[in-house]
């Protein structure tokens, strides 16, 4: 890393500290646009990097904050119970508790949705295209569906959280600290992962696929492992969500396809997909731009949001980031020959 | 759930009248089904505002019987104005994503759906809203089976288009221009045939479709600004299921998607309807997916 | 692979600099407590979404309130007058939203005085909220049981819970079949709920008293939230001939319950649903809602009264009067503005502007308003209004029950609809 890029990285992760301090009010709508910056990322490595356009990523969200829930609530009481729509039983969890459950209910809920990315890729990986982002359009419905008959999880109830010990002030702290350290932690993985052969690889698959395979790669290997990732950092991104929120239920909160789902392949859009940071750049946009027409312009800011998809998606396909690639392509070393009496070779694309 | 196998099996004319709601269910989403495969036939955009374009047409058709106008009867100013309205969306939006790559497209008429649905949501507002027919029922079985008129009427009106829009399509100048489009556009091109206009009218000759199975629906059910979505995704399991070119693949398929829904939701409960059909929808896209493999694999 | 890192610099300060611009934008916050002679009471409340309807009714009703009690003089604290205002912020109908926005209520816009969401979801989630802040909230949308089970302190409701939405029809029931010489355990029951809070804590209500007076349920459905046909939950209704039926489905349920029923000839001697009133039953379906028995937390013909609005009546006159948009007064507006009035009568009793004062107030509050008697249990709800049950008898809405409440005897068995 260069010295100059060290800088800014460090710069942002200051800014990244000191928001909460900064504007006490607003830390936890800071923790949701860290949330927002992970769900970018995640959907790149699929969408963008291997040219999988997923349209129901949602359902990890939404796996991490069930299968989170069930363990901080399960290791205590009994989950059928708590969640019983009668008899409710008094809850007190003691920090200890609290903090174990936590801590159990984020691992497990990192770890299954990354089992079910598996065997969800053995069966829809083989799909192509559009068929591929309907078909996982189809899973996110279909668990919202499925959660919201099943009774034992409340519902469509829902279930409300344990709540965190800790004085005001403490819980949105802690949580936006556990936000960010995600979306920092999945931004440090994928930076490495791009940087290895298993980039290449994806990235081959995107282009040509069957030629990829022609050439000996083991696509499905890669396929699995890559959308393996997305679920594990998603799952996280799902319990914390579903802690901070403090109720959760299946159609609206965890398994949003039409909100949440859609916002990540339109954040990652806006940015440029396909790159490092393009996600991230989407995400901030997208977020500043959403939390501005919801305030300011109430009522409207859906159509804000659908003219926006549209104008990016039929105008400004490249995002911000190609965009400026193609505008200024020495900012990102390419080197574009511009003499005259030589063949213009247009150097390598990142 | 055994138990309402048995009042099936011991009652056999309640078979009667779930076949009987779960076709006139089927024939609704048929129309809206064969204008989605329309489309995606011959300009390969998947529209995902499918469902907010029929919305929209059961809210013209509500603005309409506002002023007086019988719903059966505005059933053709409506189909007018949403044809031009398809026109106008295609020059706008539609006609830029066509060349891209296919998930463009999806997301492009996405947005289009959310901003659809916050326009009617704003006009309208979310009230849900239907619309009175007017028409009695019909009683058979000694009153154990009953269908309203309207339904039945709806059941023909969508076997009465399926035939015109095959005729068309086939006799017709205009409907040969579109198939070949579907068939090759470049070739299409090349022979004369200008695209854009067979592109332009296919999308708009959806949105009259999907107008019209707006005011149906309003008759029958009711309409929401956000309600779209249940056709949106209907639609798409049966093209999916029958495939692009084959209008009576699709007719059949939404029949049968119609009473498998009724079935699965007498037999299992309502809170399964929707999970049954994307259930549905996912099978149909694996077995899709194994039988091409196959296919590949034989071919290596 | 190594140049997009490099050109990523660029990239790097867009994303600091839009994060200055958001904190540029979010602005220092501001202490609302009282501004000048205003209180300004704060609420995130379903202006869009699945209830923005419901929503819509609440709203009307703590505005109304509002603007009487402002022209009445206001709130008088320690000698100085003081307005009521309200500010609100769209949840969509959205649990998770409702807990955001509330967050913002209480520490950016630094409102100590809530007025409650539409719905037992969202109210919900705004409880643990207030709660952890210790901020006052008065709701009276949110019905669900399970809210008064946790312990809160700071959430008062002014309604009735959920669970005696329903339960009332099961128990007229019960007296309707002694009376006609029937046996009520040989009563069976068909219903179908929405699958979201509210519904399944009426459901559980009805589920209860069925079990008290041991009547079989032949038919449970769930009604999924995004679909409009209940076809085949009422073919099974009509092969297994209920007794009873329930429906409970917000304005959505009720209006394709009744539609659909008339199609598909399905009836029983009871049925009963819930929100009637917001799914205008009698002008929508005229004569295939006579006989339907509707549960309301409130009616205009109840013998409550108060120095605000006077009785039920007149709160329903003036309220109609104000808003042509209504043919009639749904009860989410009368308990809103119900809601504001309990808010003005602890503000009056406690003399202060201390959350901690006015959460004793309310705590104490024992008063008699237009809407209902008001007085809270240690958990928070209202134990002092019970609920009635309203029969749709030639096109109007007739009290029939608790029989005490009667203007009318019930008609009983309903007829088939032609």
């Amino acid at each position: 890393m260069t010295r100059r890029s060290l800088t800014l990285h460090l710069l942002i992760l200051a800014a990244g500290i000191a928001a909460p301090f900064l504007f006490p009010g607003h830390t936890v709508q800071f923790a949701v646009f860290w949330i927002f910056v992970l769900f970018a990322q995640t959907w790149d490595t699929m969408g963008g990097q291997m040219g999988y356009n997923s349209l129901g990523n949602i359902t990890f969200f939404g796996l991490g904050m069930y299968i989170c829930a069930v363990v901080q609530i399960g290791l205590v009481y009994n989950v059928g119970e708590y969640t019983a729509a009668t008899g409710a039983i008094k809850v007190d969890f003691t920090n200890q508790q609290y903090y174990t459950g936590l801590a159990l209910g984020v691992f497990l809920a990192a770890i299954g949705p990354t089992i079910v990315a598996a065997i969800l890729s053995w069966i829809l990986l083989g799909l192509r295209g559009p068929y591929f982002a309907i078909g996982t359009l189809g899973v996110a419905i279909a668990a919202a569906e499925l959660t919201s008959a099943w009774s034992w999880v409340g519902g469509g109830s829902g279930i409300s959280m344990p709540v965190f010990p800790g004085g005001p002030g403490m819980r949105e702290r802690f949580f936006y600290a556990a936000c960010m350290l995600a979306a920092v932690l999945c931004y440090l993985f994928l930076r490495w992962l791009y940087s290895t052969r298993f980039s290449l690889a994806i990235n081959a698959i995107r282009d040509d696929e069957d030629k990829a395979e022609a050439l000996g790669l083991h696509t499905v290997r890669y396929k699995t492992v890559a959308w393996s990732v997305s679920a594990f950092f998603l799952g996280i991104a799902g319990a914390l969500f579903g802690n901070m929120t403090g109720f959760i239920e299946p159609l609206e909160t965890a398994y949003p396809t039409l909100t949440f789902g859609i916002f990540m392949v339109a954040m990652t859009l806006l940015g440029g997909k396909g790159t490092l940071w393009g996600p991230i750049i989407g995400a901030t946009l997208f977020y500043t731009v959403r939390e501005l027409t919801w305030t300011y312009l109430l009522g409207w800011q859906y159509i804000a949001l659908g003219v926006l998809i549209i104008v990016n998606v039929v105008y400004f396909q490249q995002g911000v980031l190609g965009w400026l690639q193609a505008r200024k392509p020495h900012w990102f070393g390419i080197h574009v020959d511009t003499r005259p009496d030589r063949v213009a070779k247009a150097g390598s694309k990142p | 759930m055994w138990d309402n196998l048995q009042i099936l099996g011991n009652a056999p004319v309640f078979n009667i009248q779930l076949l009987l709601n779960g076709m006139s269910v089927g024939a609704v989403f048929a129309l809206v089904a064969y204008g989605l495969a329309l489309v995606w036939g011959v300009t390969s955009v998947k529209n995902l505002a499918q469902g907010d374009f029929v919305m929209m047409g059961g809210y013209l058709g509500y603005e309409l019987s506002r002023h007086g106008i019988h719903p059966m009867v505005a059933i053709v100013p409506v189909a007018i104005l949403m044809f031009a309205y398809g026109w106008l969306i295609y020059r706008l939006i539609i006609r830029r994503v066509i060349q891209l790559d296919l998930f463009t497209s999806l997301l492009a008429t996405f947005g289009l759906a959310i901003t659809m649905q916050q326009v009617l949501n704003l006009v309208f507002g979310p009230d849900v809203r239907t619309l009175k027919s007017g028409f009695g029922r019909f009683e058979m079985f000694g009153g154990m089976v009953d269908i309203t008129q309207i339904r039945v009427i709806a059941f023909g009106m969508c076997l009465v288009l399926a035939v015109a829009m095959v005729l068309f399509l086939k006799k017709s100048r205009m409907g040969q221009a579109i198939r070949a489009t579907a068939q090759d556009p470049r070739a299409a091109r090349v022979l004369g045939v200008n695209t854009d206009i067979v592109y332009a009218l296919t999308f708009s000759i959806n949105s009259a479709i999907c107008g019209v199975a707006g005011v149906i629906i309003a008759m029958i059910w009711v309409i929401q600004p956000f309600y779209g979505i249940a056709y949106s995704v209907r639609a798409f399991v049966i093209v999916t299921a029958a495939g692009l070119g084959n209008f009576p693949a699709v007719i059949a398929t939404a029949l049968g998607l119609g009473v498998l829904e009724q079935y699965s939701g007498f037999v299992l409960g309502a809170q399964f309807q929707q999970a049954t059909v994307v259930g549905l929808l996912l099978l149909i896209l694996v077995w899709r997916q194994t039988l091409l493999r196959r296919h590949r694999l034989s071919l290596q | 692979m190594q140049q997009h890192f490099q050109g990523s610099a660029l990239a790097r300060a867009l994303v600091v600099g839009a994060a200055l611009a958001v904190g540029a934008v979010a602005g220092t916050p501001v202490s609302a407590q009282a501004e000048g002679d205003t209180i300004v009471l704060g609420s995130a409340i379903s202006i869009t979404g699945k209830y923005s309807q419901e929503g819509k009714n609440a709203s009307d009703g703590y505005n109304f309130a509002v603007k009487r009690i402002n022209e009445m003089g206001g709130v008088k604290i320690k000698g100085k007058t003081y307005k009521l205002a309200i500010k609100y912020y769209d949840d969509e109908s959205t649990p998770a939203r409702t807990a955001q926005l509330l967050e913002r209520i209480i520490n950016q816009d630094g409102i100590k005085y809530i007025l409650g969401p539409y719905g037992s979801g969202p109210t919900k989630a705004a409880a643990p909220v207030t709660e952890k802040y210790k901020i006052p909230m008065v709701e009276s949308e949110g019905a669900s049981r399970s809210l008064f089970t946790q312990g809160y302190r700071y959430m008062f409701a002014a309604l009735s819970t959920s669970d005696q939405y329903l339960a009332p029809v099961i128990d007229l029931a019960d007296e309707l079949a002694r009376k006609s010489g029937k046996n009520p355990s040989d009563m069976k029951i068909g219903m179908a709920f929405e699958n979201d809070p509210f519904s399944l804590d009426v459901r559980q209500g009805v589920v209860d008293q069925a079990k008290k007076f041991n009547m079989k349920i032949v038919v449970d459905d769930k009604m999924p939230r995004d679909l409009s046909d209940i076809s085949a939950t009422l073919t099974k209704m009509k092969a297994l001939r209920p007794d009873i039926i329930v429906f409970s489905g917000h304005t959505k349920g009720a209006t394709t319950a009744t539609r659909q029923m008339k199609e598909l000839g399905v009836n029983a001697s009871i049925v009963a649903m819930t929100h009637c009133e917001s799914a205008k039953l009698t002008t929508q379906f005229g004569a295939a809602s006579e006989g339907i028995l509707c549960p309301t937390q409130w009616a205009e013909t109840l013998k409550y009264k108060d120095d605000v609005f006077g009785t039920a009546m007149d709160y329903n006159k003036a309220f109609l009067a104000a808003h042509p948009d209504y043919k009639i007064v749904p009860y989410q507006a009368a308990q809103g503005s119900g809601a504001v009035e309990i808010w003005a009568d602890a503000f009056r009793r406690a003399q202060s502007l201390d959350t901690e004062k006015l959460r004793d107030a309310l705590a104490a509050t024992d008063m008699q308003t237009f809407y209902g008697n008001i007085k809270f249990s240690a958990e928070g709800n209202n134990i002092a209004k019970p609920m009635v049950l309203r029969q749709i008898q030639g096109g109007k809405y007739v009290v029939v029950a608790p029989t005490k409440y009667a203007s009318e005897p019930v008609v009983y068995p309903r007829k088939a609809v032609q």
